[in-house]
């Protein structure tokens, strides 16, 4: 293969990456919690677009839309449950272990629905493949898909957060839930919101996933969900464009990683070089560095 | 009195520590017993040395995540490297040291200086980071370590060690040559050294040393800079070196969990289940679920987790299911500021409830 | 000879200068006073002199020793201790050992005597509660010594800061605000504290308060910044009778 083709490939597993890790950054700039059990709601609406079209037969739309409609009330459920009674707990760590603990519920109720088997999930992109210079390069309809969501997303996210008075409360809670408080933002609605908004997104991103990469278990979307967590911090957690770009260069770095040097290495490579960014600008590349007044 | 008072204090340490100290001892003679009466079936019989190692990361963590207040995702990084570089030092020395004790307790010590000096390594750059930004990064470190050493081809012969990361043959090793090292399987063959005895006494040194470490002048400095970073450089405490300590110790006993992990079993291999961010998240479970910086409550925390799964088995399917929805009860009751109270108003309630009985006798 | 001398120390933010060609020298055994409006950079001064910010230009030098632009461990180490103007304790430690972290670099076993407890730690650890009590008795926080430094009483870890500062044994003090949100009692009671460690103590102090009373009770000489800039320099009761002082103050 070229490089230009892997240079594609890397486009289309980094926007799959871009598109989890929006969802990421989202609740940890303003819930200010790293939601581990983000990947899992991947999986389930992947699960959800399976069954609906594959064992139920209804069309692809109405499969993607039932798991955007699920993952979204599941995501609120599960701040609700488990996540809004610890928002004041004595250390934020508290918040972060049960986060895992969602994400093992979340597994494991997947086990006992689907089983172990791994699953061929059919593609909910029908566009055909589009081939440049004599067929050396192809963008598979996936791949178009899915950029062009991503795309899409990130505009809508920013233009939403810039916009719209419920976007201003998101910055306003990012920045300070007592102040917003102060100011009558209704606070908890906000963050219930940004779940919403990230469990949506990761419903989408659990679809596109899945029509890339076609094999589908109950343990699908750990691995995406860490990639798409270290490319939140590539870019700086909380910033959305900084997702955006760290989502990509990850899924650019991950391929060429295992095209020109390893694919055992792939993963190495990846977070050895997490590791030297994160060393040359702490808070990765767009995030805010924030000093602590004396 | 203030002199008392002063007394009632260190007692009140010495106490906690005694009680801690007698927990594990105790467990140990009632397990011991009950084995001897065959009242122990061979499945928790297995789970013995298991429950050792966990105790002894849960506890090492704890020193991070607890006492020096930084979050540790590699953890498992740093067993990953206690287990295989003391598995490696085993197998070579299987023939030269026939005594098992004194080639068991050489690889225990180059299992913990190797994490301990890894520990070291990554330290340095790594914890000018903060919070979460640290916990990726020592996350990403505990993939690589697992990454690479699942690649890693080592042979040994007379001319010496000989590596590769592509395959045994590449080794070029002589005909008297053993490949010691074989990539994704591992190290087969290590010897059985472990025992649950040798995993108590483990234990027992690891709590000895976290425990005077914490009750002493370096350990009031780590948590100094817990507490207020700016306010103890102000007083004139090295915070690299005293971070450096605290995480170089704390990947050390890693290191040692490690070498009890990798001679419990008689082949070694780095997969995801045992090495990777799954176990590290593991033990930070444990850490919090015990209470964070509290000791005693990460080895129970380690042990209750542990078992439960076991113990849930007759429910098939439905076991890790549970599991979940307890951990996830539990963290809840434990931490969620709502239940605190609740919990309170309760045993307030007991109490007053108790003084009334008291009062009408 | 001057126990602290400041020359043409400057530092800027941005475009804002914080503090601008600032001078002072404050001789050995003095309580020299720091004062100014809101945002006038005293706290910034005092950021300068325990090196949390390197100036952009000037020299500071504590007892002849030059110490611009040195870490905040060694400048603690050459002698300079502080507080915080928002209180800083360690606050899951015990009052007792709060004293004893500032005690850290004047008593030493190693890490090993520590772990293994050796006749060392048993003798050295004795010494450091001995001291630590002793100083708590100056604030009167004996009493209090096993309990967590976050649930003392705001007046009280005020008090335990200055204990802190001071378990350092420096040769200057630095105090910034130590009245801040203490009522007339407690800042009658703390002025005496300040007076009694000065004497006893031998110590220089530079106080930065905003409390007059205290400030013309104590003080034996001040310096009032404004704006970055030094306004009035000099004995206390002439500085505050000082026209532009007052202006600065009052308005006009």
């Amino acid at each position: 293969m070229s490089f230009v083709q892997y240079l594609i490939s890397g486009l289309s597993l980094g926007s799959v990456y871009a598109l989890i890790a929006l969802g990421y950054t989202m609740v940890y700039g303003i819930a200010k919690m790293l939601n581990f059990a983000h990947g899992d709601v991947i999986m389930i609406g992947a699960f959800t677009t399976y069954t609906v079209c594959s064992t139920m037969g209804l069309p692809t739309a109405a499969g993607v839309l039932a798991a955007v409609v699920l993952c979204t009330l599941l995501g609120v459920c599960i701040e609700k449950v488990a996540y809004k009674p610890l928002r004041k707990a004595a250390s934020p760590l508290a918040v972060l272990i049960t986060a895992i603990g969602v994400s093992y519920l979340l597994q494991n109720i997947a086990l006992l629905i689907f089983g172990t088997n791994t699953k061929a999930f059919a593609s909910v992109v029908s566009l055909d493949a589009i081939k440049l210079a004599d067929g050396q390069i192809t963008f598979t309809g996936e791949t178009i898909v899915t950029i062009i969501a991503c795309i899409v997303i990130m505009a809508g996210l920013m233009l939403f957060i810039k916009k719209t008075k419920a976007g201003q409360a998101m910055l306003a809670v990012s920045e300070d839930k007592g102040a917003a408080q102060l100011m009558g933002i209704n606070v908890n609605g906000t963050i219930a919101l940004t779940f919403a908004i990230g469990s949506a997104l990761a419903a989408i991103a659990g679809v596109l996933l899945c029509s890339s990469y076609p094999s589908l278990n109950p343990y699908t979307g750990s691995m995406p969900g860490i990639k798409a967590f270290v490319a939140a911090v590539f870019g700086g957690i909380g910033s959305i464009p900084g997702a955006f770009i760290g989502g990509i260069l990850l899924g650019i770095i991950e391929i060429f990683a295992k095209a020109y040097i390893s694919s055992q290495m792939a993963d190495a490579i990846v977070f050895a070089i997490l590791i030297v960014i994160l060393l040359i600008r702490p808070t990765g590349l767009f995030g805010r560095n924030i000093q602590e007044k004396v | 009195m203030r002199m008392m008072a002063a007394k009632i204090k260190s007692n009140r340490i010495l106490r906690s520590n005694l009680i801690t100290f007698g927990m594990v001892i105790g467990v140990y003679i009632i397990v011991q017993i009950l084995v001897a009466a065959g009242a122990v079936s061979s499945l928790v019989r297995g789970l013995l040395v298991p429950l050792c190692t966990y105790a002894i990361l849960a506890v090492s963590l704890n020193l991070t995540v607890g006492i020096l207040g930084e979050l540790s995702l590699g953890h498992a990084g740093f067993m990953c490297i206690g287990a295989f570089s003391s598995a490696f030092f085993s197998k070579c020395m299987q023939d030269v040291i026939p005594i098992a004790g004194i080639r068991f307790t050489i690889a225990i010590l180059i299992g913990a200086l190797t994490a301990g000096v890894f520990g070291l390594l990554i330290g340095i750059p790594v914890l000018r980071l903060k919070g979460d930004y640290l916990a990726i990064v020592t996350l990403a470190f505990g993939e690589i370590a697992k990454n690479i050493i699942n690649m890693l081809y080592v042979g040994i012969d007379e001319s010496g060690i000989h590596f590769s990361t592509r395959n045994s043959l590449e080794l070029n090793l002589s005909e008297n040559g053993v490949v010691i090292i074989q990539g994704a399987q591992g190290i087969t063959g290590t010897p059985n050294d472990s025992s649950f005895t040798v995993g108590i006494l483990l234990l027992l040194i690891t709590l000895v040393v976290i425990l005077n470490l914490i009750h002493s002048r370096d350990g009031r400095a780590i948590m100094a800079i817990r507490d207020n970073t700016i306010a103890a450089e102000s007083v004139g405490i090295n915070i690299t070196k005293y971070k450096l300590m605290a995480f170089s110790i704390s990947a050390s006993f890693a290191g040692v969990a490690g070498v009890l992990y990798a001679h419990n079993l008689s082949s070694l291999s780095a997969t995801s289940k045992n090495f990777g961010y799954n176990m590290s998240i593991m033990i930070l479970v444990f850490v919090v679920l015990g209470g964070i910086g509290n000791i005693r409550g990460s080895i129970i925390a380690a042990v209750v987790l542990t078992l439960l799964p076991e113990l849930l088995r007759g429910l098939n399917d439905y076991r890790m299911l549970i599991y979940a929805v307890v951990l996830i009860a539990m963290m809840l009751f434990n931490w969620a500021p709502s239940c605190i109270r609740w919990r309170e108003k309760i045993v307030y309630k007991l109490k007053s409830g108790k003084k009334h009985a008291k009062g009408a006798e | 000879m001057a126990m602290l001398e400041i020359r043409n120390l400057s530092i800027s933010f941005g475009g804002l200068r914080a503090v601008d060609d600032f001078n002072v020298e404050v001789r050995k055994g003095c309580l020299y006073g720091l004062i100014g409006p809101n945002g006038a950079g005293k706290t910034t001064v005092f950021n300068l002199l325990t090196g949390v910010y390197k100036p952009n230009e000037g020299i500071i030098t504590l007892d002849g020793q030059d110490i611009t632009g040195k870490r905040t461990i060694d400048i603690n180490h050459a002698g300079i201790a502080r507080t915080f103007q928002n209180i800083r304790l360690f606050k899951d430690l015990s009052v007792a050992d709060n004293v004893k972290v500032g005690l850290h670099n004047h008593m030493h076993y190693n890490t090993l005597e520590g772990i293994l407890r050796l006749p060392r730690y048993r003798a050295v650890e004795k010494q450091l509660q001995e001291q630590a009590l002793e100083l708590l008795k100056v604030f009167e926080l004996e009493a209090e010594a096993d309990v967590l430094a976050a649930n003392l009483p705001y007046g009280k870890q005020r008090k335990l800061e200055i204990a802190r500062a001071l378990a350092t044994k420096p040769k200057l003090l630095l105090l910034d605000e130590p009245a801040a949100g203490m009522n007339p009692n407690e800042t009658l009671e703390l002025m005496n504290t300040i007076k009694f460690v000065q004497d006893h103590f031998d110590m220089t102090i530079i106080l930065i308060e905003h409390d007059m009373r205290l400030v013309s009770g104590i003080c034996e000489e001040l310096t009032v910044l404004n704006f970055g800039r030094v306004l009035c320099q000099g004995a206390t009761n002439d500085v505050l009778k000082d026209p532009e002082v007052i202006k600065a103050y009052l308005g006009e």
